[in-house]
């Protein structure tokens, strides 16, 4: 009786998480030119999406900023980490950390609002007509993403034993080079997954976005929120199916390869 | 222990300087945009035109909303959270992966299909007139605004819980059978107190997203309902009066700063290291 009432409500979250999804895909191969009525099964806004470059500018914006802004971070956040490991003082080491974790308690609405008063308050200083451009937008990613790298890769260093680093520098390598050979390589699967989270959050980032980028820049995100004064065409939805495939793809990918590497990890144990 | 090398000193250099530049600076532009005009000269104009009727009528919707979209969020996912910790472990894992696609895609195109479903002839409304009711409203109803909310943000609070709930050692469980906890009082009296901490993080994970958003109710309430998040929205971007808007941002940082203070106060001292 319980377990069929837990399995009822497994059923009713899974289908509304999921009824939208199925919704995108479905209309996207719709003939017709709405998203309300389908009309017949046709492939023509898949085609249109590649033949359409109003679509295709901000999917490369998207892609390059979201690059951008995870690497740079990744690097920053990183050495962040690195550093605020090895603080000593308790004091300083709370206040770089209450300081860290800002942009990921106060809501999108108010970072992003706050960063464009900066962004405008600087711009009206040194007289220029136009504040916000693709550098502003780009300063906002790399700001709300290393925290989000700092997070990745500081329970990882915690893991580590401060000695390994030690032992290096008493057989003879100097600290820069204990860092790169010793402490990076283990703190690597934090580095990685503190850039894909990075990556993935600018990629999604709408409200952000939409407060500090310029006239020119355009996002996905910007796109599709500015397309709705008019109706939705079927092209978006087909062009968030692709990428709703991508998602399921790397996602069952990494799970797979995460499988085999416990697998390989169990046969070694014994 | 070896000295620090300059490396170790000089790393965290840019961080310092980028935290302080665009992290701790912008809190205080925005403090210097609320109490001043357009000019530059200091007033309180900003936060008194905030006691106007629309504003406040934004304010209780918001937190009213954002509250409702709070506890239906918890309701539905606190029984989901418990029966995915015990299920096998394999199929945790699926269930999680499951959880968390949709926020892998954009919440705004899932926004935008949920306006077809609920429009005044979409999905659901055809489904009720081929049973013969009478087609309904749901788009611009508060309903839809706060379903939005739940919709969206429902994955923040699956997760935090789930994460404590897994971690719960079965043989706590078994020995508070051996005591003789029924279900009801193992409910309250092992699994409530030890899930406290994945609560107290859900919470503030769906409320503060819920309070401060504007896209969810300008799409799902057809522009008829303003939220905090509107009026800033049209205050930065359509009226060009960063005061007012910096004002209102100021407020809206308090209010969740002060729930959050409030909710410790309800909760208790939860220590996340502990279990998380």
């Amino acid at each position: 009786m319980k377990k069929t009432l837990g399995n009822i409500l497994m059923g009713i979250v899974y289908f509304v998480l999921y009824l939208p999804l199925i919704v995108m895909v479905f209309f996207s191969f719709n003939s017709g030119r709405g998203t309300t009525v389908f009309k017949g099964f046709s492939l023509k806004w898949y085609a249109e999406l590649f033949s359409n470059s109003d679509i295709m500018v901000p999917l490369r914006n998207t892609l390059l900023l979201a690059a951008l802004a995870a690497v740079i971070a990744t690097v920053i956040g990183t050495a962040a980490a690195v550093y605020i490991y090895y603080v000593k003082s308790k004091a300083w080491k709370n206040t770089l950390n209450t300081v860290t974790n800002i942009p990921m308690m106060n809501p999108d609405i108010v970072t992003g609002v706050s960063l464009m008063l900066l962004f405008v308050f600087v711009g009206r200083l040194i007289g220029a007509k136009n504040s916000l451009n693709f550098f502003t937008l780009l300063i906002a990613h790399i700001t709300f993403n290393i925290p989000y790298v700092i997070l990745n890769v500081l329970p990882k260093l915690n893991q580590t034993d401060p000695h390994l680093a030690e032992a290096a520098q008493d057989l003879g390598s100097t600290p820069t080079e204990a860092f790169f050979k010793v402490v990076l390589p283990s703190i690597m699967s934090g580095v990685t997954s503190g850039f894909m989270m990075a990556f993935t959050l600018s990629l999604d980032d709408f409200v952000i976005s939409y407060y500090t980028t310029g006239a020119t820049f355009q996002t996905l995100p910007l796109y599709v929120f500015n397309m709705v004064k008019k109706p939705v065409r079927p092209h978006i939805y087909a062009l968030y199916s692709l990428i709703f495939l991508l998602v399921l793809a790397v996602l069952l990918f990494t799970n797979i390869s995460g499988m085999k590497d416990n697998k390989k990890k169990k046969n070694k144990s014994k | 222990m070896k000295k620090r090398s300059l490396l170790q000193r000089l790393i965290g250099a840019p961080y310092v300087l980028w935290a302080a530049i665009f992290i701790v600076v912008p809190l205080f532009i925005v403090a210097y945009y609320t109490f001043t005009d357009a000019d530059g000269g200091l007033t309180l104009e900003n936060l008194k035109s905030l006691t106007e009727a629309e504003y406040r009528k934004s304010f209780r919707l918001s937190i009213l909303y954002s509250l409702a979209a709070t506890v239906i969020s918890l309701v539905i996912a606190y029984p989901f959270a418990y029966v995915m910790s015990r299920k096998r472990e394999r199929t945790q894992k699926i269930m999680m992966v499951l959880v968390m696609l949709p926020l892998w895609m954009s919440l705004l195109i899932l926004t935008y299909s949920w306006m077809n479903i609920l429009e005044r002839n979409g999905l659901v409304n055809n489904l009720l007139t081929s049973l013969g009711v009478k087609r309904l409203n749901l788009i611009g109803t508060p309903g839809a605004v706060i379903f939005g909310m739940v919709y969206n943000y429902i994955p923040y609070m699956i997760l935090p819980i789930y994460s404590v709930m897994s971690k719960i050692d079965p043989s706590v469980l078994e020995a508070a059978e051996d005591l003789g906890s029924g279900g009801v009082s193992k409910l309250y009296r092992i699994i409530l107190p030890l899930s406290m901490p994945g609560v107290v993080s859900g919470i503030t994970m769906v409320f503060v997203p819920s309070v401060s958003t504007f896209y969810i109710s300008q799409k799902l309430g057809d522009g008829k309902i303003l939220l905090i998040g509107d009026m800033i929205e049209r205050q930065i971007q359509a009226q060009n009066n960063y005061n007012v808007g910096a004002a209102l941002s100021l407020v809206l940082m308090v209010l969740i700063v002060l729930s959050m203070a409030l909710m410790k106060l309800f909760a208790g001292e939860t220590d996340d290291n502990l279990y998380v």
